[in-house]
């Protein structure tokens, strides 16, 4: 369900109301979904001034995005493919962005949605990754354990209305284990044989379903992700 | 005595020195009853208002010696060595923690002295045990935060060392003291069964077997001469040498399982306790090879058992059986 609501909001006297906007477009560029979240926030005396505050804060909507991430077990590992383009709305304004970032030793993580909070991302992971090597012990963050930190912060970034506005993609194989998850803006998070980002998820999982087989080789499975 | 003089010449005429000397060196000792009396006599001679205590530096944790020792970290490892023994060993896939339970008397139960961790850390601790616990929950709560946060068990080499940090924090504040309980921390790792030793001085050692607490020496002689061939040794061989060990400090007391707790962690075994028949059962499997009387576990007759440690053991004169009462550490209380 959505119901379409202008930018302002009609105040009334005894509450405000916070909105989060979702909008996405089609590679046709004339199909636009828009969902709306709206929570009440009970105030007393009605004090407009903060919350505008507060909300510019928050994370509203997306501005430079990522489109699909599309990765597949495969016999030896994980195959991960992503295009190199920065949408700012409707133009393809950056061409050549990495949209998949080594992580550690054992792990790939690609992501769709905004790009900066894709860095800032990045950021948290780096100190993640550099504490760890630090510890020096012969120990190391596996896909498992970055999947799970990660779903950690994206949880917890929704539960404080301010997403980082990402889907994101993470594989790896650690100690011959291959592992293969998702975490979406909202904290929803699992592990696949085959999982996408964005529109892949719509377009690619479906030729995925019928087409994935547990003894891919390395180059069927590249096929395959060329073919999604 | 002639004897010293001839050994020592520059000791002629020196005779206030050397008594000074030897009463010196008797405080850095540990103190008996007797020789608090007498140094309280002697303090009642001396005409200066001095502190009760052996050295003037000891009063406070942030006060170092001349010769550069913090005597209340020190102090608190004394606390240590008077709680009840605690035993650990490790092969390359499983930990041991043994320790004896000697209850306060008849009417109570005994003091926890082993606790779990997580599935695959446990610890075990001597001293206070009261500081204990409070370390215990610490590394729980560690434990999980970390299970939560990566869905994957903290390697124990880095709970051992946060441990370590917090332990040195209280020899560095003067409105605490340091924790006066020594830990044996056995856990798994990506690299396999670790033990380590924590301090409460705020050093942790790794060990391959180790046992603290009072008269864990006799332990660690048996240890000692047995440690090289614990990395490949079976599980059940492992669980044999903690209770022989434990039976080590228990010098001439007899054996009972309800006397030890054993538990075990290892590669696709979760940290556990033993049950007193297991306990009992592997007691039985070598008091039964020494003694005339089958199924009865071993009469004190001194270590004169059949099993190769006989050696090394403590002359200790046999005691009937019973707990002995008087070797419950105030603190354990």
């Amino acid at each position: 369900g959505s119901s379409v609501r202008g930018e302002k909001q009609k105040r009334t006297s005894d509450r405000e109301e916070a909105t989060l906007a979702l909008r996405t477009r089609s590679f046709c560029g004339c199909f636009i979904e828009k969902m709306t979240f709206t929570i009440p926030i009970e105030n007393g005396n009605g004090n407009g001034v903060k919350n505008a505050e507060a909300d510019s804060q928050r994370t509203l909507y997306p501005y430079v995005t990522g489109t699909s991430v599309v990765a597949i077990k495969y016999k030896d590992g994980i195959l991960m493919a992503s295009d190199m383009g920065g949408s700012y709305g409707s133009t393809l304004r950056y061409k050549n962005i990495e949209r998949m970032k080594a992580i550690g030793k054992h792990s790939l993580l690609g992501a769709s949605g905004e790009i900066s909070d894709f860095q800032e991302i990045l950021r948290y992971l780096d100190e993640l990754v550099l504490n760890d090597n630090m510890w020096d012990d012969g120990n190391s963050l596996g896909p498992k354990e970055v999947h799970n930190y990660l779903t950690r912060v994206m949880y917890n970034r929704r539960n404080k209305f301010n997403p980082l506005w990402n889907t994101l993609v993470l594989g790896g194989v650690k100690n011959g284990d291959k592992y293969l998850g998702m975490v979406s803006m909202i904290g929803v998070s699992f592990e696949d044989n085959h999982v996408a980002a964005g529109f892949g998820n719509h377009l690619a999982r479906p030729i995925l379903r019928d087409e994935w087989r547990e003894d891919l080789s390395f180059e069927d499975g590249v096929k395959l992700l060329e073919k999604c | 005595g002639e004897r010293e003089r001839e050994e020592h010449p520059w000791l002629e005429g020196k005779e206030k020195f050397v008594t000074a000397l030897v009463l010196y060196k008797l405080k850095t000792l540990s103190t008996t009853k007797q020789y608090r009396r007498r140094r309280r006599r002697r303090k009642r001679e001396s005409t200066t208002i001095k502190k009760m205590f052996r050295n003037q530096y000891d009063t406070d944790v942030t006060t170092w010696s001349p010769t550069g020792r913090l005597f209340q970290v020190e102090y608190a490892m004394e606390a240590v060595k008077q709680g009840s023994a605690a035993i650990g060993l490790r092969s390359r896939s499983h930990v041991v923690l043994a320790c004896v339970n000697k209850a306060q008397s008849e009417l109570s139960s005994h003091q926890k002295k082993i606790f779990k961790v997580d599935d695959h850390i446990g610890v075990a601790i001597a001293g206070l045990t009261a500081d204990g616990r409070v370390l215990s929950r610490y590394m729980r709560s560690e434990s999980i935060n970390h299970s939560f946060t990566y869905e994957s068990p903290l390697p124990v080499g880095r709970l051992v060392v946060h441990l370590a940090d917090k332990a040195q924090v209280c020899t560095q504040r003067s409105w605490k003291r340091p924790y006066g309980v020594g830990l044996l921390v056995g856990g798994l790792d990506e690299s396999g069964a670790h033990l380590y030793y924590n301090c409460p001085s705020g050093n942790y050692f790794e060990y391959q077997a180790f046992a603290i607490g009072s008269r864990s020496q006799a332990a660690k002689t048996y240890l000692e001469r047995r440690f090289e061939s614990f990395g490949d040794s079976s599980r059940e061989d492992l669980i044999k040498d903690a209770i022989l060990a434990v039976r080590e400090t228990l010098q001439g007391e007899t054996l009972k399982s309800s006397l030890c707790t054993v538990s075990i962690l290892g590669v696709g075994e979760p940290f556990h306790f033993l049950d007193q028949e297991t306990i009992q059962n592997v007691i039985d499997t070598f008091e039964k090879v020494a003694e005339e009387e089958e199924g009865e576990a071993g009469e004190g007759e001194g270590e004169g058992e059949g099993e190769a440690e006989a050696a090394a053991a403590a002359a200790a004169p046999a005691e009937q059986g019973g707990s002995g009462d008087q070797d419950v550490a105030p603190m354990e209380m």
